[in-house]
């Protein structure tokens, strides 16, 4: 990947080194930085989440280590069986994350296989691994996960994705073993649950605190674990695409879903993975072809990118 | 009196068993026909859940499981096969002396790579099957004709005549010796629903749905399964294409077609095909001195030539092949100077043969068997977990021996896609997943249908320009080397469309 030389100058200026005259915590004052830390807290309507925000008047509902299913009543499983359609409608509203999900799933697939040393051509590559979804929505990464043989937890702060990806994961034998539950990282870091493998996708852009967000996955991860990690880019060109194009024009999402201003560089997320001790390997990129309708992996990262760490070995 | 309560119970018993074993989703009753029990039954309720359930156990069907069995990826899925025709169940193997079967298929290089790529082929070769590496096309008009060969796109050969049964047989055995856990069920399927989750129905709670979104089958001795993907691969007649409600387009040809075998005297390695005012004869070769009949003509004619004896029908083949119904086309070369000698120096070698008579027919080896002949192609070849492969998604005319070689592509392409499917842990029955296979191939089967039938239609006119057209079409394509190879490559099954590849 054409990345990885991104990566080694990456790591060449923040590798210590006391012969550098320019101390690169001056570089990327992450702690005082404020063009990334102005976000307001949830300004913005709340859309069907590609991700999860804490929204501060939705955690009362129930309690949020407590399996969904048996406090329902009848009139509730009606009004969620309804939006569970939209959120796995593959034509509906959602439609885009649904087109985009096989090529995250392979490259999800190629590195973890990699890291693990599992057999690629193998059905059921992750038997015997736990991971964790962070901020899973309607569960559209889960499911997947699970049916590659993973022991998945799915984990969101919004009470309605865990309601509608239990329902969902229910219908097929293979993914109703996946545990869901209404949390954030955090409360799970205080449980002192770990995974072999974290992963986040576009859920960073949602975050109040990416530096402090980082540290939570990184504290779930086992020694030697992965991370994977996606998100947008802070370009030009992602405000012209993600943003202007995919919510103004296209209406694949809805106005509002992201802040530019919240977006990461990659740049910047390694850093803060470096700082949570996490030593990102690779980075891809994500591109659509308007003319077939695909989208496919490649070098570049201009706009949507995922990211591919390891925790470092205590 | 206790005799006449006994006599009037027991009839009520022998009905309430039988209910008992149609009312198969909440007992607990063994399934019966098991053998070996290799189904998983997953389910809180006993019923069977399969991956893929395949419609029909014919060639293509076979060909899907068997696909599906050699891959790495999806070795691993439950397979159940639904086909009523106790030959799959029956062990018995083809012998050498049976009398070659009239139902053939000629399998194009690319299906024959498909099957060595499965590791099926090997079982081929244990039974009869002859590669031919010549082609002769002339019409009745006697104005032209076109050889084609092997050696021409550099191959060895330009296809395979092989029995039906003798591919079916080849692709059960592949599977029998892989270890992949397939069921066969030896009976039909009668209906077909799409499980929804019934959340809103029940009052149970939430988890007692395992199978909420599967397809349910229920087939007509009265065992049911459920299975995230349907297979319709039970032919043109397709009742897995009727009950997922998708329609077809198509019309009727005015034509049926004739098959036997015969027997004749000179060894045969080249495929033949005249056509003739009311439909092609094709004598395909099938080793030993037997070669096959394809003689497509009106359906009065076909009874007639079925029901007449056998020494007026071989006088009657011997005259479609040889110089009844119209004169031999003369032997031609362009001129050895002028204007076309630039043509020759990337001539085929083809081009340098002469026209050859087909060999004289002298005995008739099997029955004689009349099928209609009709172009039909479904609108979708996907629904909510049903997918349909083979001749119950398209159905073409035999002039070409195409027919089964695009439903081994389909074949090909759905196990290829599952297969893709399976790496990114999607559910196999998934739309999305399922669109990727339809639109692979539905260019691909209309390309070569609308060529088919432009033959046909072109070759069913006597009409004196249009037979000089095609005399002119046959020394066209007998000359011009780059369309000779592209005409072979695409029948061949090398390349997916006719042009632009």
């Amino acid at each position: 990947m054409a990345s990885k030389l991104l990566l080694s100058q990456l790591r060449n200026i923040t590798r210590p080194t006391h012969h550098r005259l320019i101390n690169p915590n001056f570089i990327f004052p992450l702690k005082n930085q404020t063009l990334i830390h102005s976000r307001p807290y949830s300004d913005a309507p709340q859309p069907p989440p590609v991700g999860s925000k804490p929204p501060p008047t939705n955690a009362d509902s129930a309690p949020t280590h407590k399996k969904i299913s048996s406090s329902l009543n009848q009139a509730e499983l009606a009004k969620f069986s309804a939006i569970a359609e939209t959120w796995w409608d593959a034509e509906g509203p959602f439609k885009p994350l649904h087109v985009m999900n096989p090529t995250r799933l392979a490259f999800i697939r190629s590195t973890l296989c990699r890291h693990f040393g599992k057999d690629p051509y193998s059905a059921k590559p992750f038997e015997g691994l736990k991971f964790v979804d962070v901020g899973c929505g309607g569960g559209i990464l889960s499911e997947p996960l699970a049916r590659m043989g993973a022991t998945v937890t799915g984990i969101d702060a919004v009470e309605k994705n865990i309601n509608i990806a239990r329902l969902h994961a229910d219908l097929d034998p293979g993914t109703s073993s996946i545990e869901y539950l209404c949390t954030t990282a955090e409360t799970l870091v205080e449980e002192q649950r770990k995974f072999d493998a974290v992963l986040a996708l576009e859920v960073i852009e949602h975050v109040a605190e990416p530096a402090e967000f980082c540290k939570s996955l990184s504290a779930l991860t086992v020694s030697g674990g992965a991370n994977v990690i996606s998100t947008i880019n802070r370009s030009m060109r992602a405000y012209a695409t993600a943003i202007v194009v995919a919510e103004y024009l296209l209406h694949w999402l809805p106005k509002g879903t992201h802040e530019w201003s919240s977006f990461l560089t990659p740049e910047e997320l390694v850093l803060i993975l470096q700082r949570a001790s996490i030593s990102v390997q690779e980075m891809a990129g994500f591109v659509y072809n308007p003319l077939t309708g695909k989208w496919s992996l490649s070098d570049d990262i201009s706009v949507n990118f995922i990211a591919y760490g390891t925790k470092n070995i205590e | 009196m206790n005799r006449a309560i006994v006599r009037r119970i027991t009839p009520n018993i022998r009905t309430w068993r039988s209910t008992l074993k149609t009312f198969c989703s909440d007992t607990s009753e063994k399934l019966h026909g098991s053998d070996g029990d290799k189904a998983v039954t997953d389910s809180t309720d006993n019923v069977p859940q399969y991956d893929v359930a395949i419609v029909g156990g014919g060639m293509v069907g076979m060909a899907l499981a068997c696909s599906l069995a050699s891959m790495p990826l999806t070795k691993h899925l439950n397979v159940a096969i639904i086909d009523s025709n106790p030959a799959l169940l029956a062990r018995d193997n083809i012998k050498k002396e049976d009398a070659p079967d009239p139902r053939v298929s000629t399998v194009t290089p690319a299906t024959i790579s498909f099957f060595k790529g499965m590791g099926a082929w090997q079982y081929v070769q244990l039974h009869r099957h002859a590669f031919f590496d010549r082609m002769q096309v002339w019409d009745y008009t006697g104005l032209g004709y076109t050889r084609y060969s092997a050696r021409d796109v550099d191959k060895a050969v330009l296809g395979c005549v092989v029995e039906n049964k003798v591919l079916q047989r080849s692709l059960l055995s592949c599977m029998e010796d892989s270890d992949v856990k397939k069921k066969i069920y030896p009976s039909r399927l009668n209906s077909m629903t799409l499980h929804k989750s019934s959340l809103l129905s029940g009052t149970d709670s939430i988890s007692s749905e395992p199978s909420g979104s599967l397809a349910k089958l229920n087939l007509s001795d009265g065992d049911c399964l459920y299975a995230k993907l349907v297979v319709g691969a039970d032919g043109s007649k397709s009742h897995v294409r009727k009950l997922a409600g998708i329609s077809t387009t198509g019309w009727k040809y005015p034509q049926n077609a004739i098959i036997c075998t015969v027997e004749h005297t000179e060894d045969n390695r080249c495929a033949w095909q005249r056509f003739l005012r009311t439909g092609p004869i094709a004598l395909l070769p099938m080793g030993d001195n037997y070669s096959n009949i394809v003689w497509t003509m009106g359906p009065q004619q076909a009874a007639d030539r079925r029901s007449m004896n056998e020494a007026d029908f071989l006088k009657a083949v011997n005259d479609a092949l040889d110089d009844g119904h119209g004169p031999h086309p003369q032997s031609e070369r362009i001129g050895d100077g002028g204007i076309l000698a630039w043509l020759r120096s990337d001539e085929t070698s083809s081009a340098s043969e002469h026209f050859e008579v087909p060999p004289r027919i002298t005995k008739l080896a099997s029955d004689r068997m009349v099928f209609p002949l009709s172009l039909m192609h479904a609108n979708n070849y996907v629904s909510k977990r049903v997918v349909l492969i083979g001749d119950a998604a398209h159905t073409v005319h035999p002039l070409a021996g195409q027919g089964v070689n695009l439903g081994f592509g389909d074949a090909n392409s759905l196990s290829r896609v599952i297969a893709e499917g399976v790496a990114v842990g999607s559910d196999i029955g998934e739309m999305a997943l399922l669109k990727r296979y339809e639109s692979e191939r539905k260019a691909a089967n209309i390309a070569m249908m609308a060529i088919l039938d432009g033959f046909q239609k072109a070759y069913s006119i006597d009409f004196g320009p249009l037979n000089v057209l095609r005399a002119a079409a046959f020394h066209g394509v007998n000359y011009i080397s780059p369309l000779k190879k592209n005409i072979i490559s695409y029948a061949s099954g090398e390349q997916r469309l006719p042009l632009f590849t």
